[in-house]
């Protein structure tokens, strides 16, 4: 008799969400009625982790959502031994589509097809699902037409720029010497992205499999991957499939048997945005600081050690196997004219479905943020969508139909970027946002370029100056003009797009900034010295929560009475709205006219 | 790095600090590039990475003390000062800072008395803030002693260092995601 299968999905989100306890607890249950339960990486659904998957004996699927130990054991008690599936947390099933069915119906799951389906530290789950089929396809070809495949897929750098892999690979397997290496470069350091995260901890043999055809069409022997060190599970599964490909002779010498060696070595970053830069990159891998140096030579040059090498990140690295198994077509019947295939994104911010997706190139900003995140969590009008990170842009909610592929988003002044996808509603200041990036760049810049290093710290203090109340006329036209500089006289990648999202600000929400420099109002309501707490005196009840909260004492009132705020001393923390039971706890912005310094040595506006 | 090779370091470290460093050494010596994991190590082992030990480190490596200075000064993961007992991150990527990081930020410092970042008075927890740790979609997050929680609020973390102070970071976790209940007492 076929017995039930049963998945739970442990990746770094779902673990965060509890997943490894409901775990401990299914494993234990399961085991007692002798199934196997089988780990899985993430399946993109982060807005309801954790998940388990129930796969029938009869072959159907049925997702449940939001486990937790409270009702994980139903799984096992309702559904597997009463053959009634627990309808109130079921996501998906036979018969039940639901929210999960909408996030998962317009994406196109290309590269992420394993994620979550098969177990990432179980080679033999990856063969099974077809793994490494790609690389036998492609020892069984020519150097030149494995390259000549991925030109036909159309396939472009996912880690931001959109460089042709096939060009990079060709530049590489003609540069002259024998010693060639291959760099993945997992050190995705863009803040709000989790896709390379997520593809390495849910498939990683796939990440190595690419690297292995890119290996052998350029003629390298030795491989490194430059991961973040803030993906500990990351690293810990990478280690474990890279042992297991050795095991299989996938890794090593005479690979296949066909006279082609590859090794593959972990390199952990060590906390530094710039090392995502090729040339920092290997600085960094040489054991120097993390800083670019000019190109040419390029790396395809002289890389890694001074010889050839490939960089590509992990995402355009995955793609490859899909290609080389499935054949080119496969891939570039998805996307664009200019730009092919699908792309994974981090969806994420104040969206109601969050979580990692992958779209055919040049599906609009409306459908993925509405169709498929299901729209704004706070049920705000749409404001804004951030994507590249801090080298990218933020699109205003009036461009929703723009497509997102590499040229439509370099058209409107954003960029792919890796693939963060955050979500903005009106809640969110665009001031501050811009302020946010640039004090990021601030302190990632390596501290080479003079532009970078002192125009990050000029416009981050004339940011700071406006969200403080305190911004000239002239700031405005000063940060644009500084910004065009950065660009210009920057070396690397970081400081020629780092003024982007100060760029795109001004661009798309200019009113925004002048309400700041001429009204001093922050119509977001989020600039501390732009606001102030009050107590609606006709709601409060007196209970004094807010007072045991307030870590500067600025609360005060009788108990049961209602309680006042002292504007001065207030921090502007929020810590009191969240104890406030009765929601009476309000932010107001305040007409500023000049400014002083508070007891605390805070610039704060007060009245006249 | 695995348990069992640092409980070796453990016992070496106990006999002479500096012995843990010799044999950290020999196990990287034929890498080329090898002066970052090295001093990842380094920190893996003590904590952070004493000037001192620069020093050391340079002797039987052959890498002058000023370019592992200039490496450890650089990459923001190392410190050169001991930290607390417990160790709280704090995300500071743009979904983080979108939910409120701040908000955490300050609550964190309120709860454990970390003003300002740093390691409490107490040397009871050191507050850090990082880079993204890419679990966006359960804004804000933190992590303390490599455990992370998610979707926080800053009552929630009141809860937190009120279960870490008492050993029961376990707890924590239960009583955030489970909503109480934690069968651990």
């Amino acid at each position: 008799m076929a017995e039930y299968q049963v998945k739970i999905g442990l990746a770094s989100c779902s673990i965060a969400a509890g997943a490894a306890k409901v775990y401990d607890l299914l494993n234990e249950a399961l085991l007692q009625k002798g199934i196997y339960l089988q780990r899985t990486g993430c399946r993109g659904l982060c807005y309801c982790e954790p998940q388990v998957e129930v796969i029938s004996p009869e072959g159907k699927s049925y997702l449940y959502g939001n486990v937790n130990l409270a009702n994980a054991s139903r799984i096992v008690t309702e559904h597997i031994q009463g053959g009634v599936p627990a309808e109130d947390f079921l996501l998906q099933g036979p018969d039940k589509d639901g929210e999960a069915g909408s996030f998962l119906r317009k994406q196109q799951r290309f590269l992420l097809h394993n994620c979550g389906k098969i177990d990432p530290e179980n080679i033999q789950s990856y063969l099974a699902a077809g793994g490494y089929s790609g690389l036998e396809k492609a020892l069984a070809q020519t150097q030149q037409e494995v390259i000549a495949e991925i030109k036909a897929s159309g396939l472009r750098g996912r880690g931001g720029a959109g460089f042709p892999t096939h060009l990079k690979w060709t530049f590489a397997s003609q540069a002259k010497g024998t010693q060639k290496y291959i760099i993945c470069n997992a050190d995705e350091g863009d803040p709000g992205a989790f896709m390379d995260r997520s593809i390495l901890e849910s498939d990683p043999h796939s990440v190595l499999e690419g690297m292995l055809i890119a290996a052998y069409a350029i003629g390298a022997n030795a491989g490194y991957i430059y991961i973040r060190a803030e993906y500990p599970l990351a690293i810990r599964r990478l280690k474990v499939a890279i042992a297991q490909a050795k095991e299989h002779y996938f890794l090593g010498h005479d690979i296949l048997g066909v006279g082609f060696d590859f090794e593959i070595y972990i390199r952990e970053g060590a906390g530094a945005f710039v090392c995502g830069e090729e040339t920092a990159l290997i600085a960094s891998i040489e054991g120097k600081r993390g800083m670019p140096r000019f190109r040419p030579p390029f790396p395809v040059e002289a890389g890694l050690f001074g010889k050839p090498t490939s960089i590509n990140n992990v995402e355009t690295f995955a793609n490859v196997p899909r290609i080389i198994a499935l054949g080119a077509s496969a891939y570039s019947v998805y996307g664009t004219e200019e730009s092919k295939g699908t792309k994974v994104f981090a969806l994420a911010g104040k969206v109601n479905r969050g979580g990692l997706i992958e779209v055919p190139m040049g599906m609009t900003i409306r459908e993925i943020v509405f169709e498929i995140g299901g729209g704004i969590s706070s049920g705000k009008p749409l404001k804004a969508v951030q994507t590249g990170g801090p080298s990218g842009g933020c699109i205003p909610a009036t461009l929703e139909d723009t497509p997102v592929d590499y040229e439509s988003l370099k058209k409107i002044g954003a960029i792919m970027g890796s693939g963060g996808l955050l979500v903005m509603d009106e809640e969110t200041c665009m001031v501050d946002v811009a302020k946010f990036f640039l004090s990021f760049t601030r302190e990632e810049s390596c501290g080479k370029c003079t532009f970078c290093r002192v125009g990050t710290e000029q416009m981050l203090r004339i940011l700071e100056r406006i969200t403080a109340g305190e911004g000239k006329e002239e700031d405005i036209a000063t940060l644009q003009t500084l910004g065009e500089k950065i660009q210009a006289g920057s070396l690397c990648g970081l400081g020629q797009t780092m003024p982007n999202p100060v760029l795109t600000t001004i661009k798309y929400f200019r009113e925004e900034y002048e309400a700041h420099v001429r009204d001093k109002v922050c119509p977001a309501k989020v600039c501390k010295a732009l606001i102030d707490y009050e107590i609606v005196s006709e709601d409060c009840k007196g209970c004094g929560l807010c007072v045991k909260q307030c870590p500067v004492g600025a609360i005060s009132g009788e108990k049961k009475a209602p309680h006042v705020i002292d504007a001065e001393n207030c921090l502007r923390c929020g810590l009191c709205i969240n104890s406030c039971k009765f929601n009476c706890i309000v932010v107001l912005s305040k007409p500023v006219t000049v400014s002083r310094q508070n007891a605390q040595g805070q610039r704060v506006g007060v009245m006249k | 790095m695995s348990a069992l090779v640092m409980n070796e370091f453990k016992v070496l470290k106990e006999k002479n600090p500096l012995f843990v460093i010799d044999a950290i050494i020999q196990r990287h010596n034929v890498d080329p590039g090898a002066a970052i994991p090295i001093l990842q190590d380094i920190q893996n082992a003590f904590g952070y990475v004493a000037p001192e030990v620069l020093e050391r480190v340079s002797e039987l490596t052959g890498i002058w003390a000023s370019e592992l200075y200039s490496i450890v000064t650089f990459y923001s993961q190392f410190r050169m000062e001991p930290i607390g007992e417990n160790l709280i991150q704090v995300c500071h990527g743009t979904a983080c800072h979108l939910a409120g990081a701040e908000k955490i930020t300050e609550a964190l410092q309120h709860e454990t008395g970390a003003r300002g970042g740093g390691t409490s008075p107490d040397g009871k927890f050191t507050l850090e803030k990082v880079a993204c740790l890419g679990c966006c979609s359960l804004a804000p997050v933190i992590t303390v002693n490599e455990e992370t929680f998610g979707r926080l609020t800053p009552a929630a973390v009141g809860k937190v260092i009120g279960e870490v102070r008492k050993g029961k970071s376990d707890c924590a976790h239960d009583a955030l995601v489970c909503g109480g209940g934690c069968s651990n007492g």
